[in-house]
C-alpha cells in the first residue's frame, strides 16, 4: 500500500466516525494545552522573580548581620551568642575593598510621618547619598541625599512617590518641612514611582540620612549594606573583600552573611525551576490518560471494524498493511490533537498574559516539544497494541461477524 | 484434466468447540480446471462455506495439500497468502461487505489501493469496471445509497478489479429478490464466459442448477460431484 493512500485510508477512517474522533483529539489536545499553560504559568514564575531582583540593582551584594549558615562549635560562641552588630564604621572600611565601587549603608525603622495634620505610618530608610546609584532609582523632584559626612545626618528628606501623593496631593511637596517620629525633616526630593522592588516598595519609602535615622531609632546597627561590585566579573572579589574586611574588624569572627544577587537569583532560578518541572511532570500525566484513550479508542474501533478488517484481508491485505493503517491512524490523531493542544496552549498562555500583563507567563521552548513529542509518541505507543489486535484477526471470524 | 487449476488432496478442517470435535472437512479430494462453472451445494453445516475460504486462503486445512495453479499454497507465509489472494482471487460475499464510509468508485479501487497499484491506473480501471456494471452514474454514491442489486454488483466489480483467475461466491444472491440475484448470476456467468473460473456456494438448487459442475456437500464429505457421474457415464 502506497504511503499517500495509506494516509487517506487512516484519515477516512478517523473521520468516518466524528465523535469518536473528536473526542479523542480533544483528550490528546488537552494533554498538550495543559503543559504548555502550566509550565507558561511555573516558567513566568521564574522569570517574574529573575526580574524583580534584576530591578534592585546589577552586581549587588548584600552584607546582613549574622551568620545564616550552621557552623562547627566557636568557642567565640560559646562565649558571646549573639552577633556583632553591623555597624556605620563598618560599612565605612568596606569602601577599602578595591572590587567595591560604592555602597550605602541601610538602616530601617518605621515611623509616623506628618505634614498638616496629616499623618501616617512609613517605613524610613537610613542611607547615605550613594543609595540611589546603587539601587538604581531615580528622582522625580528635587535631590537626592546631600554627599556630607555620614555621621552628620542633616534634616533632609527624600520620599517616595505614593508618600508625596498622600501628604500632599497636588500641592508643592518640594521644600516643605515633614515631622518624622520626633524630627522635623525638610523635603528636598521626591522617588520616582516604580511599583517594584522585593520586600522594599520605594513608592512608600522615606530616605533620610543614616546618622538621623540611627538617632531617631536610638540604635547604631544597620539592616544591611548594600555594596556594588566595580562589574559583574568583580562580585565574587567583592563579597570575598567583604568577608576578610568584616571578619577583622569583628575580632577574627565572621559573624555576617555576605549574598550576592546572583546567588539569591541562582537560588530562585532553580527553585522554580524545579516548580515548572513539577507542574510539567503532572500535566505529563494527563498526557499519559490521553494515550490510554487512545488505545481504548483504537480498540473500539478495531471491535466495530472487525468486518472491515475482515475484508481487507479477503482483499489481499497483509498484517503489516492493517497493523500500519490503524497506527497511521493512532499517529494522525494524537498529532491533530497535539497541533489543537499547541494552540489552545499558547492561546491561554497569551490570555494570562492579557490578563496580568507584568506575568511573563511564555511557555519554555523545551516544554513545548516535550509535550508535543510525549502526545505523538504516546498515541503511537498506545496505538501499538490495538493495531496488533487488529491484524491478529481471523479473517473468516472477522468476515462472518456483521 | 491434467492441468488442474485447483487441486485439493485429502484436505481436513478440524473445529474444536469446547471438547467436541467438529469436522467441517473430512477427506476431501476436488480437481477444478481453468475456466470452470461449479456450484457448491449441500445443507447448512455442511462444510461447504469451510470450502469456500480454504480456497480463498483465508482458513488453512488441519491436514491435506492444497495446490492453486501447480503450487503448494498452504505452507506459504500469511504475506504471501495475502500476495496470491490479492492477485489470483476475487471474493463475493452474501452480504456484500462493501466499506460503508468509501464511495463504490473507492470500494472497487480498494483492491488495487492495497496492492500499491498507482493512482492514475487505478482511476482508468475503475472507470472501465463502472461502465462494464451499468454504475457509471453510481460512482460517488456510498453503499448506504446504493440498492441491493448496485450493492453486490459494486462487489463484483471490486473481486474483478485484480483480473484473478477464481472468483469465489459465498451466497451471492442470498441477500436479493430472484430478479436482481439473476442478473448477478448472469453477471458471473458473463465472467466465466470471460475464461476465469467461478466457484459459487448455494444452498439454492435453481441457481446451482445454471452451473455446469455440481458439488454437494454433507456433513464435510463430497457426497456427490457432476464431472465424476459424466466421467463415469
Amino acid at each position: 500500500m502506497r504511503a499517500p493512500d495509506l494516509i487517506r485510508f487512516a484519515r477516512d477512517a478517523a473521520t468516518g466516525s466524528p465523535l469518536r474522533t473528536s473526542l479523542l483529539v480533544l483528550a490528546v489536545a488537552i494533554g498538550v494545552a495543559a503543559v504548555v499553560v502550566l509550565t507558561a504559568l511555573g516558567d513566568g514564575a521564574r522569570r517574574y522573580v529573575v526580574n524583580e531582583f534584576s530591578s534592585i540593582g546589577s552586581n549587588l551584594v548584600i552584607v546582613l548581620p549574622g551568620r545564616s549558615e550552621t557552623g562547627g562549635f566557636n568557642p567565640a560562641n560559646a562565649i558571646t551568642s549573639t552577633p556583632r552588630d553591623l555597624t556605620v564604621e563598618d560599612a565605612r572600611a568596606l569602601l577599602r575593598g578595591t572590587a567595591i565601587r560604592r555602597l550605602a549603608p541601610l538602616a530601617i525603622g518605621t515611623s509616623e510621618i506628618s505634614v498638616g495634620g496629616k499623618l501616617r505610618e512609613v517605613i524610613v530608610a537610613g542611607t547615605t547619598s550613594q543609595f540611589i546609584e546603587v539601587r538604581r532609582l531615580s528622582l522625580a523632584q528635587g535631590r537626592f541625599l546631600s554627599d556630607e559626612d555620614w555621621g552628620r545626618g542633616s534634616a533632609e528628606t527624600v520620599i517616595g512617590a505614593k508618600i508625596r501623593d498622600e501628604l500632599f496631593g497636588s500641592e508643592p511637596a518640594l521644600g516643605k518641612l515633614v515631622r518624622i517620629g520626633d524630627r522635623r525633616c525638610r523635603i528636598i526630593g521626591v522617588l520616582a514611582a516604580s511599583g517594584q522592588g522585593l520586600g522594599m516598595n520605594s513608592d512608600e519609602l522615606v530616605i533620610v540620612p543614616v546618622a538621623l535615622a540611627q538617632a531617631m531609632f536610638n540604635s547604631n546597627t544597620l539592616f544591611r549594606i548594600l555594596v556594588e561590585a566595580r562589574n559583574r566579573e568583580a562580585i565574587p572579589a567583592a563579597k570575598a573583600q567583604a568577608e576578610e574586611i568584616l571578619k577583622l574588624r569583628h575580632d577574627g569572627e565572621l559573624d555576617v552573611t555576605v549574598i550576592t544577587q546572583d546567588g539569591v537569583l541562582a537560588t530562585f532560578d532553580r527553585l522554580l525551576g524545579v516548580l515548572t518541572l513539577g507542574v510539567a511532570g503532572i500535566a505529563a500525566i494527563s498526557m499519559a490518560v490521553a494515550g490510554i484513550l487512545v488505545m481504548n479508542v483504537m480498540l473500539v474501533s478495531v471491535a466495530q471494524r472487525t468486518a472491515e478488517i475482515g475484508l481487507l484481508k479477503a482483499l489481499g491485505a497483509t498484517g503489516s498493511t492493517i497493523r500500519m493503517a490503524f497506527l497511521a491512524e493512532a499517529t494522525m490523531l494524537s498529532l491533530a490533537g497535539a497541533v489543537v493542544g499547541f494552540v489552545l496552549g499558547q492561546a491561554g498562555a497569551a490570555l494570562i498574559r492579557h490578563l496580568y500583563p507584568t506575568f511573563p507567563a511564555y511557555p519554555p521552548t523545551w516544554a513545548v516539544l516535550a509535550g508535543l513529542v510525549t502526545a505523538l509518541a504516546s498515541g503511537i505507543l498506545f496505538g501499538v497494541a490495538p493495531a496488533r489486535r487488529a491484524a491478529a484477526l481471523d479473517p473468516v471470524q472477522a468476515l462472518s461477524k456483521r | 484434466m491434467s492441468a488442474a487449476q485447483i487441486e485439493l488432496r485429502g484436505i481436513e478442517r478440524v473445529f474444536r468447540l469446547g471438547d467436541s470435535e467438529v469436522h467441517a472437512l473430512r477427506h476431501l479430494d476436488v480437481s477444478i480446471a481453468p475456466g470452470e462453472y461449479v456450484a457448491v451445494m449441500g445443507p447448512s453445516g455442511s462444510g461447504k462455506s469451510t470450502l469456500l475460504n480454504l480456497l480463498g486462503l483465508l482458513d488453512r486445512p488441519d491436514a491435506g495439500v492444497y495446490l492453486l495453479e501447480g503450487r503448494d499454497v498452504t505452507t506459504l507465509s500469511p504475506e504471501e497468502q495475502a500476495r496470491v489472494r490479492s492477485e489470483r482471487i476475487g471474493f463475493v460475499f452474501q452480504s456484500f461487505h462493501l466499506v460503508p464510509r468509501l464511495t463504490a468508485a473507492e470500494n472497487i479501487a480498494l483492491p488495487m489501493m492495497l496492492a500499491g497499484i498507482p493512482p492514475r491506473e487505478r482511476a482508468d480501471r475503475v472507470a472501465r469496471a463502472l461502465k462494464d456494471y451499468g454504475l457509471e452514474n453510481r460512482a460517488g454514491h456510498r453503499p448506504d445509497q446504493l440498492s441491493g442489486g448496485q450493492r453486490q454488483r459494486v462487489a463484483i466489480a471490486r473481486a474483478t478489479i485484480m483480473r484473478p483467475a477464481v472468483i469465489l461466491a459465498d451466497e451471492p444472491t442470498g441477500n436479493l429478490d430472484r430478479a436482481t440475484g439473476e442478473e448477478v448470476i448472469r453477471l458471473l456467468e458473463q465472467l466465466n464466459g470471460g475464461g476465469v473460473t467461478v466457484i459459487i456456494v448455494t444452498h439454492d438448487p435453481v441457481l446451482g442448477g445454471h452451473a455446469r459442475r455440481q458439488l454437494l456437500m454433507e456433513d464435510g464429505a463430497l457426497r456427490h460431484d457432476s464431472a465424476l457421474e459424466g466421467a463415469a457415464q
